[in-house]
């Protein structure tokens, strides 16, 4: 992870990093996005690389700001997981229609197996849902040449194009050979009022347009989108992609196989004629069973996987089973020392306060996420990011009032700013009988995915000072009742007392309990110190 | 299944924090600067909590899976004892564990080299120059660490090959 990217030739690459690598080659503007596994070291490579990468409150708002990028005529590169297309699904939608000038990228970093996420969806059901382009790696040079081809699609078509990883392209190193780099045409603003505001008017033919410019993108797709062969004997050919490309290339090598990189719109008439010289035909996919209805919608007979090997990840043994039609038991998995709060994390009173005080606890995406796990086992909801506060509310509105009372809603601080903000003005504008309470677990950094910055730190992706959203302001401005800051430096407050005081009256609270993450304090007090410095320096 | 004997397959595992994925991106950069495809894979995330952590890797004239099939690791290096058994099954019937029994008790300087310490155990099982090893240590650690991490090199390969 630390070669050195800035000098080629050939080198070892993660597929985060070869994205990154391949964005600044291809001058990309702004980087920008926010964290989630798979998908985070992208920006932290590109800003290392010294690329201009940012942070953003949440998906939507990294999407839109890209979206504008892409209008100026510059370069964007949008990061997100999985779940973050989610939230980024509103702009998405409607950006299909539009007209960008400078190329659009949209990285969505999917978590087959979820190794550290609330869901496995599949995203490929978006390219089709909104009508983008998909391109999809196997490796690292992959992502590094998708990337390049991705601006490049994106420029010709003017449409964003999504790049789709998965936690394996995403996190295994593999050899890249970098191409020069280029220089970026300026951006200059090109007023394009019908292909740029999306009223009624203006959308209804720009949906027409949308779907020409996809039939176009199929037939360069069948004429001379990316697509790799390995001819074996007549007897199985395989059509995969992705990363299960791979896996299928080992499970049978003495197999002929298929995979193309431009996975939607399909190259339907390349892959049935190649089809058509083979006993057997399987597709090997993970997740969705899409692929293989495509093309039996189209009328190409092919073999399928059966629905066990829908969920999680695929491997070189799996496939195996897929090819051999093996639906047989599988054998589990070592069960591993599964995670748990780091010893000294600020996250160990605040579960300790609430099973104390027997609360039914609606919780968030985080760290604090193992509040469920013994020895606290003090978690009772956990859907998406923010949904903490409105499903707390929703419980509270529901519950018998003394089931109603012991109800909180705990939120991180990045998750907060991501997603809890419309949820306190929902507590605040329509509050349940007996009251609620959200407490705020601020240890000033986005923990889970490596210590991401965010509005609420005050610093920005590179660690520099930055404007740092008040959380007790906030509250106090959405129009909170009670609104109070426990800071580590005040040890003799009762965290449970004043948690029990809360829970008996019938108003809104809110509490920030703030205290550093133990893994990341070393780190802030030298970004601190760094900021300081630089501050009196400049002044 | 006969495409792969070219391919050497290494398990490395231990807990979160432990310096497994410095290990491995070690390794894998060691057999890239000694010629090889190179394929390496792990899962970051939750995992990083104190929790299980394996990585694998690979390398040979032409890797395809960056994932290690199970009951067809070469080598299995393990950095924590509890962590032996229920890896064990990733192991080939003929293939090679190594765990920190192979360092004399008392002899590491710096626990926290314990993972370059095992690379040097791993190192004599492997035919790969020496000079690739130590380029690629200090590639991925910080130069004041080099010293430290060298003499633990050293300790691994030497306890491991009068073993």
């Amino acid at each position: 992870m630390k070669a050195d990217l800035s000098n080629p030739p050939r080198q070892l690459l993660s597929g985060d990093d070869a994205v990154a690598l391949a964005a600044l080659h291809a001058g990309t503007a702004l980087g920008i996005g926010y964290p989630g596994t798979p998908s985070t070291e992208i920006l932290e490579t590109f800003d290392r690389l010294d690329g201009r990468a940012q942070w953003s409150p949440n998906e939507k708002t990294a999407l839109e700001v890209g979206i504008g990028v892409a209008f100026a005529g510059a370069r964007a590169l949008v990061t997100m997981k999985h779940v973050g297309l989610n939230v980024a699904a509103d702009p998405l939608f409607t950006a299909a229609y539009t007209d960008v000038d400078g190329g659009l990228i949209i990285v969505s970093a999917d978590d087959p197996g979820m190794a550290s996420s609330q869901n496995e969806q599949d995203n490929r059901h978006y390219a089709r849902a909104a009508g983008l382009p998909m391109l999809e790696p196997v490796d690292s040079q992959q992502a590094y040449d998708f990337t390049w081809l991705g601006f490049e699609l994106s420029e010709r078509w003017k449409i964003p194009v999504l790049l789709r990883l998965t936690t394996r392209v995403c996190h295994s190193l593999t050899p890249v050979l970098p191409r020069a780099p280029i220089t970026p045409k300026a951006a200059d603003f090109r007023r394009d009022v019908p292909a740029r505001v999306m009223i009624p008017a203006f959308a209804k033919p720009a949906h027409h347009r949308l779907r020409t410019k996809l039939a176009e993108i199929a037939a360069w797709n069948e004429a001379e989108g990316p697509l790799h062969i390995e001819m074996g004997n007549q007897a199985l050919g395989i059509i995969s992609t992705g990363i299960s490309a791979m896996h299928a290339r080992e499970a049978a090598p003495e197999a002929s196989h298929l995979s193309f990189g431009l996975t939607y719109p399909l190259p339907i008439e390349r892959i049935r004629a190649w089809a058509t010289q083979f006993e057997r035909v399987l597709v090997v996919e993970e997740g969705d069973p899409m692929l293989v209805e495509e093309l039996r919608a189209a009328g190409i007979s092919v073999e399928s996987k059966t629905e066990r090997f829908r969920f999680s990840e695929l491997d070189v043994a799996r496939v195996r089973r897929i090819i051999t039609g093996d639906d047989s038991e599988e054998p589990a998995p070592p069960q591993g020392k599964p995670p748990e709060l780091c010893p000294g994390c600020s996250h160990r009173t605040v579960f300790h306060a609430l099973r104390e005080l027997d609360c039914i606890v609606a919780g968030d995406i985080g760290c604090y996420t193992l509040g469920v796990l013994p020895p606290f086992s003090a978690m009772d909801t956990c859907v998406c990011m923010g949904a903490s506060i409105t499903t707390g509310l929703g419980l509270r509105h529901a519950l018998p009032e003394a089931q109603a009372r012991r109800v909180v809603s705990v939120i991180g601080d990045s998750t907060f700013v991501h997603s809890g903000l419309t949820g306190l003005a929902e507590m605040a504008y329509n509050p349940p009988p007996t009251g609620h309470l959200v407490i705020i677990l601020d240890n000033e950094t986005t923990a889970m995915t490596g210590q991401q910055e965010h509005p609420g730190t005050g610093r920005s992706l590179d660690h520099s000072r930055a404007a740092r959203m008040d959380f007790v302001a906030v509250g106090q401005a959405m129009g909170i009742k009670h609104v109070e800051l426990i800071d580590e430096a005040a040890k003799d407050v009762d965290l449970k007392a004043c948690i029990a005081e809360c829970l008996a009256r019938d108003e809104t609270a809110l509490i920030i309990v703030r205290q550093p993450c133990v893994l990341a304090a070393p780190k802030i007090r030298l970004y601190e110190k760094t900021a300081a410095a630089a501050t009196s320096e400049t002044s | 299944m006969t495409s792969n004997h070219s391919t050497t397959n290494i398990v490395i595992a231990g807990l979160g924090g432990q310096g497994i994925i410095t290990a491995s991106d070690i390794l894998a950069e060691t057999a890239f600067r000694a010629g090889f495809d190179v394929k390496k894979s792990e899962l970051h995330g939750m995992s990083q909590r104190g929790g299980s952590v394996t990585s694998d890797v690979r390398f040979g004239e032409r890797v395809l899976s960056p994932m290690v099939p199970a009951g067809e690791t070469d080598v299995l290096l393990v950095l924590e004892p509890t962590q032996i058994e229920m890896n064990r099954p990733l192991l080939r019937a003929d293939g090679v564990l190594l765990t920190t029994d192979v360092i004399p008790p008392g002899a590491l300087k710096n626990k926290k080299s314990l993972n370059v310490a095992m690379l040097g155990a791993l190192s004599s099982v492997l035919e790969i120059d020496e000079a690739h090893w130590l380029e690629a240590i200090h590639a991925h650690l910080a130069a004041k660490l080099h010293r430290l991490n060298d003499e633990a090199f050293a300790l691994g390969r030497r306890s491991a090959q009068t073993d």
